[in-house]
């Protein structure tokens, strides 16, 4: 039991945070898109392709009555469907967002894990094997219920097969899919805030508060960026609740304004951290040893 | 420093590294947005020269920034915002894949011979098992015909089976001219259904390579079963030859292309079960893509037997002429893929994304 308990002590965390070092020598620490946010960006992109083809079949058949134009709509029809169905994804995810309507919506895009160009060849690769992940165990479920439970044991077989192949990104630690592993790609969040306010900014209308050295002694850098969180997010209650507990804590009484309070605390923290970062201190928590790394 | 009730004030000036280095470059990171987004609308074509200059080092001084900024500061929403911006910026600069009309052009100058070439041992195993399945096919009805019901449903025989009628069995391979008259209006429609239908199994028996290579064998062996069955059908009405010119139209396009879509799943197949000296993620990756662009390749072979079958083989009603076209496609591509010295596969030039796409 020890050494179990021991095994999975040791492990990092599971997080989806990848090194990844630019050829100029910085590591961009690219973050993995979650298995929810592509499964729901890859139904947006169904949901759109199923409503275009429903649109467009009733209006081939609506204007199919005309007969002399039926036979050219049936075949932009064929080649239509036919497009929408392998083109969709391999199009769109060879633009130069490399993502489909649906990734962009969610702020996903695909790249290639060695981060080189992402060739026609990978996307190829990474789409035709959606066959096998979505459309087998679809046309096979579909087949079943037509003949109606024609062999329990061999649809229980086959749907296990299938499901291999359509739960393949939660068993893998970079979240990939069979067509990602084939083409070397994978999805990574592309999302573009803007910066925010810079929070430690000089105040022209009013004075800083000063504090002293045990009140700024009290934190770390984990407890700055949680108050950095809590300012950004401006909620009222949580304002006033971590305010108490700083003011209670560093033995400060309430001067009754809190978000200026917060924020020049967070200031001098701030300044206070940095310092010690230039010369080599760094503070993780309020638990790590002070004046030591 | 005593612990005062009423906290005293400091000055009101910048207390942070963070200020300090936003005033100092925050112009530079937000010019670098700008022009980034105008690249992520359209493409690099929407900046003019002085940008496509300043892009490089306005890149490489935000990604300075972003290494200074997490050294020296604790602004959290700096630094996510730096990463956030090189990261954009460095799948601008590095990873955009290059023009659709270049890549076309690489497709079928190199590309597509290059990696149809890098195929040639599993397309000489799918044709091998291609023909097994054809002899066994054809041994089996011969011996005995009650085997042509096992191997061939219903639907796909629509009444060309063994107790057939040589008559019945000719039909079915040349047209009269009036079932002609009345076939012609929807021929192309036909040869789309064929190509688009043709196209979604090959595609689908590449991605089954993925599973050890095992269901694209079977597939390949069946498809050889059918045929042979067929054959045995026909030879003993003595109508093989005019139904071997019947398949031999389009058939060598298409039986080329179901092989190459064979082999290119076979060809992941085997790296992944047998890496050899690379590491087995390496080898399914580089595997992977170059039998994707053969599977490219395949659709468009597609599309020709879909054409030649849907429309040629309905106009054209002579043995001769039929086996011509049919030679004549086969020599074609061979010539296209195996040629020696037609065009050297081209070593990709590894040149960064702003030369690529002007």
């Amino acid at each position: 039991m020890r050494f179990l308990r021991r095994a999975k002590k040791n492990r990092a965390p599971a997080s989806l945070r990848r090194s990844f070092v630019t050829p100029e020598g910085v590591d961009l620490r690219l973050e993995l898109s979650s298995a929810g946010a592509r499964a729901a960006a890859f139904l947006i992109d169904v949901t759109i392709m199923v409503v275009t083809l429903i649109i467009c079949s009733i209006l081939v058949f609506m204007m199919g009555v005309a007969q002399a134009m039926g036979e050219v709509l049936i075949i932009l029809w064929l080649i239509g469907s036919f497009l929408l169905r392998n083109g969709w994804f391999i199009l769109f995810e060879m633009g130069s967002r490399g993502a489909t309507p649906g990734k962009r919506l969610l702020g996903l895009r695909v790249v290639a894990r060695d981060g080189a160009r992402l060739t026609g060849g990978a996307v190829i690769a990474r789409n035709a094997l959606r066959e096998i992940e979505i459309f087998l165990p679809l046309s096979f479920l579909a087949s079943q219920t037509a003949q109606g439970m024609a062999d329990a044991f061999l649809t229980l077989f086959g749907l296990g097969w299938s499901g291999i192949f359509l739960f393949f990104p939660l068993f893998n630690r970079d979240r990939l899919r069979a067509g990602d592993l084939i083409a070397g790609t994978w999805v990574v969040n592309d999302v573009r805030g803007g910066l925010g306010a810079d929070l430690g900014a000089a105040t022209s209308e009013r004075p800083r508060r000063l504090f002293s050295e045990a009140a700024l002694n009290l934190y770390g850098i984990y407890e700055l960026q949680t108050l950095e969180d809590v300012l950004r997010k401006g909620n009222e209650e949580t304002v006033i609740a971590v305010a108490t507990a700083i003011r209670r804590k560093a033995g400060l009484p309430d001067d009754g304004d809190d978000h200026s309070f917060l924020t020049d605390y967070y200031a001098a923290l701030c300044a206070r951290l940095e310092r010690g970062l230039l010369v080599g201190r760094r503070r993780e928590d309020k638990h790590s040893v002070l004046g030591r790394r | 420093m005593s612990q005062s009730l009423a906290p005293a004030t400091a000055p009101a000036g910048p207390l942070v590294n963070a200020s300090r280095f936003r005033a100092a470059h925050q112009a530079d990171w937000e010019q670098l947005d700008t022009l980034l987004k105008r690249m992520e609308k359209r493409s690099v074509r929407a900046l003019n020269d002085d940008e496509i200059l300043a892009l490089p080092l306005l890149y490489r001084s935000a990604l300075s920034s972003l290494s200074v900024a997490r050294e020296t500061s604790l602004d959290r929403a700096l630094t996510t915002y730096l990463e956030q911006l090189c990261t954009r910026a460095y799948f601008q600069l590095y990873g955009v894949p290059v023009s659709a009309a270049r890549q076309l052009g690489d497709f079928f100058t190199s590309g597509w011979r290059a990696a149809v070439q890098a195929l040639w041992r599993e397309t000489l195993f799918c044709l091998f098992l291609t023909i097994i399945g054809t002899v066994a096919g054809y041994a089996l009805v011969a011996s005995d015909p009650s085997w042509f019901y096992s191997i061939i449903p219903d639907g796909m025989a629509s009444g060309r089976d063994p107790t057939a009628s040589a008559q019945t069995l000719k039909e079915t391979i040349y047209q009269t001219p009036d079932q002609l008259g009345r076939g012609q209006s929807m021929l192309t429609t036909f040869a789309v259904y064929l190509f688009t239908h043709n196209s979604q199994v090959a595609i689908f028996a590449f991605a089954l390579g993925f599973a050890f290579a095992i269901p694209s064998i079977l597939l390949l062996l069946y498809n050889g079963l059918t045929l042979g069955a067929m054959l045995a059908v026909f030879f003993s009405k003595g109508l093989g030859t005019g139904f071997i010119g019947w398949l031999f139209i389009h058939g060598t396009t298409e039986f080329f292309a179901i092989n190459l879509a064979g082999a290119a799943g076979i060809s992941i197949g085997i790296a992944v079960a047998f890496p050899g000296r690379e590491a087995r993620m390496d080898s399914a990756v580089r595997a992977g893509r170059s039998a994707a662009v053969a599977m490219g390749g395949v659709v468009i072979m597609l599309l020709v037997a879909g054409l030649l079958e849907g429309i040629g083989r309905q106009i054209v009603q002579t043995d001769a002429v039929r086996y011509g076209i049919g030679s004549a496609t086969l020599l074609g591509w061979l010539l296209y893929f195996y040629a020696p010295g037609f065009s050297r596969p081209k070593r990709r030039r590894a040149a960064d994304a702003l030369p690529a796409t002007r």
